[in-house]
């Protein structure tokens, strides 16, 4: 049985120890062919290593990492079919556009008729068909950008692995870009790896996301799961804004409890973790902040109804950003929660006014603290 | 207004010195020596001007094979200093931790803390009869009188390449230290075997530097001149040599003159010609970024 691999990337407990610190452990995934799959982690977390020993720059201190069922240990990085667009995609300024992108080629020993072909085609799908003759400082920031993926495309590899290389772009061209990169990736049907510390490009362009924390995985799931569903406090952390308060369980069963905050307050809660959630033990309970109902203290009658979970204080501060505008609520017991409210320019919520914050005990995810199990 | 004056003012203060350096230390002297190697002595202390120092330089064989045998042993030199300096530099910029570097970079300097003199001094130590590389091969009997190593062109290339490697190090160092380490990566992880990389990824790029270091290295190894007397000896037969001897021994001003022109005029024609072959331009020795 020699059947074809159905993962392009297959990591099995893949680790990376620098002398006594280990920048990976144990991390182990396989990726489907042609999905997008970012990893996503705070600097330093060692998903550029991880990339690293993907490309072939560091052999990995154990475990095995399989390229089309293969495994690419021991394989030069030349010879692996696995690209890279790098942080500051290293185009080679002494070469125009047109060198650029047929280095590779060169490199494998193809006809300069099947370079030009090659080349003028890969340009045309990137639509850039007229900047072969350029220089490389010509170009705009977002047309290096598509040079440097069509300089690895161009060689038909297994994977493309991208080390975050919108981290210089502006924030304009950059969320162009996300979606310019997805629609690359579909239109050219290759896995795409994508590494990067920012959540939005992560969820707005993956497939699948793996989480990656001190050099583990904490969790890889689709972004909707990770965002909803994490299942570590550090998941519900990273991902997405939060807001958290710390306690301890008074009340539990399987599907939730109580939960009595640092603040000696209440709040129900559903469990989110894997495991049930023992009584006393320490919890933290992340709640996102759409989640949360504001309601004018004045508008009485109606907020009784609405969720298990209510605090009241006074609007401290209005974070405007058009839909995503925000207020900052200071509660009763001192403590600042953040709320997303919808601004509609009449009636709006102002500094100082008292409101009730409410929410739902479906969106209280908790988590017991770590190291106290 | 005021302010357009001090920014006047100061342009002036800052480029004075180096306007007086080169109207005064530089074109000064040419000038004078252009209009001396054109004077001939017609009888004494009369002189007219006409070519005669120079027809003279075309009509003795022994002046031009001498400055042709200056210019190609200086890009022999050239050479071997590019070919021995860029291993080092790379190694320096590239492969060295960020503390070692500042360390090996002193290292190259050191020699330069040294006078010439001496520097050539230890290289006669080592090469002559009774010297140590001569003493250690009579001692290990591989040889069964002692050899002279000095006094031949060999001794003065491997001299002079010691003496201007420096030269060539400090700036391949400085551009390929400006060289982005995911460059060469890129090169490997798009196809490219270290040959390929070396070739059309790191060269191209050192090439400003390399362009500035062989200019520096060649015009210093063609104009020395106590490297090439000392271990070369009476057989180097330098130009620079043939310069002196007018001056100096022949108290023939005018020739002197004229063959420093020559020898001004020969380097930067070769330097011209290298950089039409090899496609660069003066300007290339910026580098891109």
């Amino acid at each position: 049985m020699t059947d074809q691999s159905p993962y392009d990337l297959e990591a099995l407990g893949v680790s990376k120890n620098f002398g006594s610190f280990s920048a990976v452990k144990e991390v182990s995934f396989d990726i489907p062919s042609g999905s997008f799959f970012s990893i996503l982690g705070p600097s330093g977390c060692g998903k550029t290593t991880l990339m690293r020993m993907i490309a072939g720059f560091e052999e990995p201190s154990g475990g095995d990492i399989r390229i089309k069922g293969k495994s690419v240990l021991g394989t030069p990085p030349n010879r692996r079919n696995v690209k890279m667009v790098f942080q500051h995609l290293a185009l080679f300024p002494m070469m125009n556009v047109y060198e650029n992108i047929a280095y590779g080629l060169r490199c494998n020993g193809a006809s300069s008729a099947e370079i030009k072909r090659k080349v003028h085609d890969v340009l045309e799908r990137i639509a850039l068909p007229d900047v072969a003759e350029r220089e490389i400082h010509q170009l705009s920031g977002g047309q290096k950008q598509r040079i440097a993926i069509a300089r690895c495309m161009v060689l038909d590899p297994d994977v493309l692995l991208l080390d975050e290389p919108l981290g210089a772009l502006d924030l304009k061209l950059r969320e162009a870009m996300k979606i310019e990169l997805k629609l690359l990736q579909h239109q050219f049907n290759t896995t795409f790896v994508y590494i990067t510390h920012d959540q939005s490009e992560a969820l707005v362009m993956s497939d699948n996301v793996a989480i990656m924390n001190q050099g583990e995985f904490e969790q890889i799931g689709t972004p909707q799961e990770l965002y909803h569903h994490p299942k570590t406090a550090f998941v519900a952390g990273f991902v997405g804004d939060s807001n958290r308060w710390s306690g301890v369980v008074k009340a539990s069963d399987s599907t939730g409890g109580r939960v009595e905050t640092e603040q000696g307050l209440p709040m129900s809660f559903s469990s989110a973790g894997e495991a049930a959630i023992q009584e006393g033990s320490k919890v933290n309970i992340f709640v996102r902040p759409e989640f949360i109902k504001t309601v004018r203290a004045n508008d009485a009658g109606q907020q009784a109804d609405i969720g298990d979970n209510r605090r009241d204080g006074s609007v401290d501060s209005l974070l405007f950003n058009g839909a995503n505008s925000r207020i900052l609520v200071r509660t009763g017991s001192g403590e600042l929660v953040e709320a997303d409210v919808t601004l509609t320019g009449d009636n709006d919520l102002k500094p100082g006014e008292d409101v009730h914050l409410v929410w739902s005990a479906k969106q209280a995810m908790c988590f017991a603290e770590q190291g106290n199990a | 207004m005021q302010n357009k004056d001090i920014k006047r003012l100061s342009l002036i203060l800052l480029f004075a010195p180096f306007a007086l350096w080169i109207i005064l230390l530089i074109m000064l002297p040419h000038i004078g020596m252009v209009i001396l190697s054109l004077k001939e002595k017609v009888a004494p202390r009369v002189y007219q001007y006409s070519f005669a120092n120079y027809l003279e330089f075309i009509n003795e064989p022994i002046y031009w094979n001498t400055l042709l045998r200056t210019g190609s042993m200086s890009l022999l030199v050239t050479a071997l200093a590019l070919l021995i300096g860029f291993p080092i530099a790379y190694y320096i910029a590239k492969i060295a931790g960020p503390r070692s570097r500042g360390g090996l970079f002193l290292l190259c300097l050191i020699p330069l803390w040294v006078s010439d003199l001496i520097r050539a001094f230890g290289w006669i130590l080592l090469l002559r009869e009774t010297g140590v590389i001569s003493n250690f091969l009579l001692w290990t009997g591989l040889v069964g009188a002692p050899v002279e190593f000095l006094y031949n062109d060999v001794a003065v290339i491997i001299g002079l390449t010691y003496t201007v490697i420096l030269f060539m190090i400090v700036p391949l160092v400085s551009t390929l230290d400006g060289m982005d380490n995911s460059m060469i990566e890129a090169g490997y992880n798009l196809g490219g075997n270290g040959f390929t990389v070396l070739r059309r990824i790191i060269v191209p790029y050192a090439m400003p530097g390399i362009v500035a270091g062989c200019i520096v290295t060649f015009m210093l190894t063609a104009g020395s001149y106590l490297t090439p007397i000392l271990l070369g000896g009476k057989n180097s037969s330098w130009f620079t040599e043939q310069i002196y001897n007018q001056f100096i021994t022949r108290f023939n001003w005018e020739g002197g003159a004229a063959f420093g022109m020559l020898l001004l005029l020969f380097t930067s024609l070769v330097i011209w010609l290298g950089l039409k072959l090899s496609g660069q331009t003066l300007a290339n020795t910026e580098a891109k970024s």
